[in-house]
This record gives C-alpha cells, sequence and structure tokens, in this order.
C-alpha cells in the first residue's frame, strides 16, 4: 500500500472513532443527570410524601400532595380540552390536504410548534386570568392544552394519511355515510398513532413550567378547585429548589423523582406503540 | 341538516379556530404591548438600561444576553449533533445499538427543564463557581456560560434526530458511485453526503436555535438574573446576565404598573416573532428537501 493511501484510510478510520466518541459522549450528560435525581429522589419517596402538604419553614416532613392532585386535574383538563379538537383538526387536514384552510391550518401547528411556552402563559394570563380576576388551574390548563394541540394534530394527520385510502373507499362503496367511516374505520384503525400522540404530547405538557407561571401561580394548600390557583409538580419544583431551604430542597429532589420517572416511563411506553406504527412525530 | 354535514362543518370550524387562536396570540402581544411601544417607541430595543424602579426600559441587556446564551450553546451543540447525526445515519443505521443511542438521546428532549434546572443548580454551579475562579474570573457560578453548557445538552436532539433521517435518506448510488471511484468511508462523507444533506442539517441547526431561543426555565434558574449590562467581555460571557424569557419569567407577576408589564410584553411579542421566522424557515426547507 502506498504512503498516500495509509494517509487516506487512517484519516477515515480516525474521523470515525471522533464520530463515535462525540454521538456516545452526549449520553454522559443525561446519565448524570437521572442518576442523581434518582440518588436524590427516591429516598424521599413514601406514602407520608404522597399524602401530606408541604410543611412550613423549619419543620420537617411534609409531602407534595397538593403538586400531584394539581399536576392530574391540570393535565387531565388540557388533555379533555386538546385532545378532541386536535383530533378533529388532524382529520380535517388528512382529509381536505389541498383546500386554502388546510394550508393556513397546517402553517398554525407550524407556528403553534415553535412558540416559546412563557409567551403562550402570558397571553393566555391575558385572556383568562385577567378577566376573572384571579389565578386559575383551568387558565393552567388552556396553557398547556395550546402546548399539546400542535403534537395531537400531527400525529393525527400523519397516522390518518399512511392509512391507505382503499380503506375508506370499501366503507363508503358499502353506503355508509361519511362521518362513519371517519369515525367508525378510518379513526380506530390509526388508533395507536394516534394514541401514541397523545401520550407524547402528555409527557410533554407535564413537565413544563413556564406557562403555569402566571396561570395556575402554584398554591401551598390541598385545593381541587379549578377557578382558584393550583399547585403542579413542575412548579413546586421550580419554587422549592429557588428557595434557600434544605427541608424544601429535598422536596422538591422528591418530586424531581416522581416527575421524571413519569415522563420516561410515557416516553418508553410510547417507543413502544410507535415502533409497530412507522410514525414520525 | 344531515349529521355528515354537521360532522364536515365540525371538521372546518376546528380548524378554522386554529387560526384565530394564532392570530389571537399574535394580535394580543401587539394590543398588550401598545402603551410601551407608544412610550418608549423603537429605541426601547437598544436601550441599555434597565431599570424598572426608575421607569427606564431598554432591551438591549436581555438581547445580549439570549443572543449570547443561544449561539454559546448552539456551537457547542453542533459537533455533536453533527455527529450524532453521522453515527446513526451512516456508520450505524440499524441494530440494537443504533436504537438505544437513538431513543437515549430522544429522552434528553424529553426531561422537563426545570429538572435541567435544579440539577444545573446543585451540581453544575458548584463545579463552574470552581472552574472559575481557577481561571481568574468572578466566581458566580451562576452565569451565561452555566446556562450555555446545559441549554446546549437539552437542544442536541432536534438537530441530531432530524440530521439522522436527513442521512438515511442519502441515495445509495451516490455514495456507490464514490466508493467505486475508490473513495474512503471518510471521503464520501465530506464530500457526497455532507454536501447532499446541508441545507437539511442547516434546517435542523435553525430548529435548534429556535428551542434556545424560548427556552425559559432552566435559563432562568441558572443564568443569575442581572439586567446589567457587563463591563468587559469576560464577565459578559462568565458572569451573570438574563434573557429575554428568564427576564419574562422573573418580572411578570411583579411588574405593578402599565409601561413595565407592556415592556415585559413587547419583549415577548420580539420573541415570539423571532423564533416564529426561524422556525418557519427551517420547515421550509426541510418541506423542500424532503420533497425533491
Amino acid at each position: 500500500m502506498d504512503a498516500r493511501l495509509k494517509v487516506r484510510n487512517t484519516k477515515s478510520i480516525v474521523f470515525k472513532s471522533i464520530i463515535i466518541f462525540l454521538a456516545f459522549v452526549i449520553t454522559i450528560p443525561l446519565i448524570i443527570i437521572l442518576l442523581y435525581i434518582i440518588k436524590q429522589g427516591v429516598t424521599q419517596v413514601n406514602w407520608h410524601f404522597l399524602t401530606h402538604v408541604p410543611a412550613p419553614v423549619g419543620e420537617t416532613g411534609g409531602g407534595i400532595s397538593n403538586a400531584l392532585l394539581g399536576s392530574i386535574i391540570i393535565v387531565a383538563l388540557s388533555s379533555l380540552i386538546a385532545i378532541p379538537t386536535g383530533i378533529l383538526t388532524g382529520i380535517y387536514l388528512s382529509e381536505n390536504a389541498t383546500t386554502r384552510l388546510a394550508y393556513y391550518a397546517g402553517l398554525c401547528v407550524d407556528i403553534l410548534q415553535g412558540v416559546p411556552s412563557i409567551v403562550v402563559g402570558m397571553v393566555v394570563y391575558f385572556w383568562i386570568v385577567k378577566p376573572l380576576g384571579t389565578f386559575s388551574a383551568l387558565s393552567g390548563s388552556v396553557a398547556l392544552a395550546i402546548m399539546m394541540l400542535p403534537i395531537v394534530i400531527r400525529s393525527t394527520e400523519q397516522t390518518l394519511k399512511l392509512l391507505p385510502d382503499s380503506l375508506k373507499e370499501a366503507a363508503l362503496s358499502l353506503g355508509v355515510p361519511y362521518h362513519r367511516v371517519i369515525l367508525k374505520v378510518i379513526v380506530p384503525c390509526g388508533f395507536a398513532g394516534i394514541l401514541s400522540g397523545i401520550m407524547l404530547s402528555v409527557a410533554r405538557i407535564v413537565g413544563e413550567t413556564a406557562p403555569l407561571l402566571f396561570t395556575a401561580f402554584g398554591n401551598p394548600y390541598l385545593s381541587a378547585a379549578i377557578t382558584k390557583p393550583m399547585q403542579s409538580l413542575p412548579l413546586l419544583i421550580f419554587n422549592y429548589a429557588t428557595s434557600p431551604y434544605d427541608e424544601w430542597h429535598n422536596l422538591a429532589w422528591g418530586a424531581s423523582f416522581i416527575l421524571l420517572m413519569f415522563v420516561l416511563l410515557l416516553n418508553i411506553f410510547t417507543k413502544l406503540i410507535t415502533r409497530k406504527w412507522n410514525i414520525q412525530l | 341538516m344531515k349529521w355528515e354535514t354537521v360532522f364536515k362543518r365540525v371538521l372546518w370550524i376546528m380548524s378554522a379556530i386554529l387560526l384565530v387562536l394564532v392570530i389571537g396570540i399574535l394580535v394580543t402581544l401587539i394590543v398588550q404591548s401598545m402603551p410601551s411601544i407608544k412610550s418608549l417607541g423603537i429605541k426601547f430595543l437598544w436601550g441599555k438600561i434597565w431599570d424598572p424602579v426608575n421607569n427606564i426600559y431598554g432591551a438591549y441587556p436581555f438581547l445580549i444576553g439570549t443572543i449570547l446564551t443561544s449561539f454559546t450553546a448552539l456551537i457547542i451543540s453542533i459537533p455533536f449533533s453533527y455527529a450524532i447525526a453521522i453515527y446513526l445515519g451512516e456508520y450505524n443505521p440499524k441494530g440494537w445499538l443504533s436504537n438505544l443511542l437513538k431513543n437515549t438521546i430522544e429522552l434528553i428532549a424529553a426531561v422537563p427543564s426545570v429538572i435541567y434546572g435544579f440539577w444545573g443548580l446543585s451540581v453544575l454551579v458548584p463545579v463552574i463557581r470552581s472552574f472559575e475562579a481557577k481561571i481568574g474570573v468572578a466566581p458566580y457560578g451562576v452565569g451565561v456560560f452555566t446556562s450555555s453548557l446545559v441549554l446546549a445538552v437539552m437542544i442536541i436532539p432536534y438537530a441530531a434526530s432530524l440530521g439522522t433521517s436527513l442521512i438515511r435518506m442519502v441515495p445509495s448510488p451516490l455514495k456507490e458511485g464514490a466508493y467505486a471511484l475508490g473513495a474512503t468511508r471518510f471521503e464520501v462523507i465530506r464530500s457526497v453526503i455532507l454536501p447532499y444533506t446541508r441545507s437539511g442539517l442547516f434546517a435542523g441547526i435553525l430548529l435548534s436555535l429556535g428551542r434556545a431561543l424560548g427556552e425559559t426555565m432552566a435559563v432562568a434558574m441558572l443564568i443569575g438574573n442581572t439586567s446589567a449590562i457587563a463591563h468587559s467581555i469576560k464577565d459578559a460571557f462568565f458572569g451573570p446576565g438574563n434573557t429575554m424569557a428568564s427576564v419574562i419569567a422573573n418580572e411578570f407577576t411583579e411588574a405593578d404598573h402599565t409601561v413595565y408589564l407592556s415592556a415585559l410584553i413587547e419583549l415577548g411579542l420580539v420573541l415570539f416573532v423571532v423564533t416564529v421566522i426561524i422556525n418557519l424557515i427551517g420547515k421550509k426547507i426541510i418541506t423542500k428537501y424532503t420533497n425533491n
């Protein structure tokens, strides 16, 4: 082998090693963060922690039940708003891909996907918090629903576009009315894809803090009233993490652990569903 | 009316609501920032002092802070994003190791940003502080540099996953042609794959940039929240600062008079317009690219 060829081959090998090194080295920060949160958080979590509200400064113990309940209510409410609207819009986009409305609606989905979450929080503050005169869980849910919408719409649209036309044609030729074809044939066929989009969007919003700062605002007490301020896991983590008290840091670690586990499990579960369906989200 | 017509009408209305929603966001931001636009004018953008107590509002410190954190993060993240894209797209597109790495990278995007912020605050900040003491700058720990590091990790998945799928789409006849001419693997990547996917990879970087600009919580927790402009470049880079998103997060609920609140909303408007433009350009490039 002549010298130049050797140089070229060495270059190729060196390049490959650098690429492999860089590609894998970036998983290290993730692993460090995960292990650290688990180490700090897992010792905090017990039954007491899950069923009590945070203790005042200076007292030990206490838990995060207000944040847990708050997160569940807020996320459930935003799902209630975003999932039906998102699926229906997704159906429209896949069924009428060429209309002018579909073009602009698609553009809006792209815009919504890129909107910084803090801006959504600000806008919802003027839409709901200011007219009602109080921070509320409802306003937080609306803000999170806006963050959810683009993911639900895109996953529905993409999934339904993958289904063969013959499915719809067969149903229509049997004389089934259009809305029944969509709701009883097309949507059930794409169920797994739509479901995975929904789960992914829930995983995305359950950790969102910025839109809740000016809407749900947070609440140190257990509350289930949707027209009153409400605590949520990410808000609790933010408020207690930036406080100077060690007791509160511990509560925040426990809350981080629970939030992280929920998000990771949801993501892994979604992966298992999408593996069957080649869906790009 | 027949059910079919009702159903079609409902679909149409839902999509129309989406348009109303986005236009509503823009209009709300513009209307609410009117008091600030009227009283401060365009010089708001390069006013160097932000002092709500004395009613002086200038966005310059936040524009600088945002640009500095986002671009530092972007520059740190690019080699990693490209490496992941090349590895998963070309060297090892199939198999368990490839899948494992791909899923791990996607998990990076799944971790809530407030958790990155909390971790950074308790683990990274002390490390950076001792590092800063060693190189002889004021050891704040928090600041632009710390935020950029965390931000860099957070935005890698966006460019990496897009880059991976684009590199996988490079037609094999092109690569085979180059191999047939005696090119090494490196030469094929450098002279065939990268030029072929250049605009697509650029779009991926734009999407990452859009994320970095709008990222709020991790940055708000790590940047130190100072609205004063640093005296030297070193201080601006290692010292505390503020971004548009972080100042909104920190001061919005404290803003007690109209112009103050309105100035914050104007920052939000700028942020909204910039991120939307960057995202739409990115999306446009991708669509054009994947259609050809």
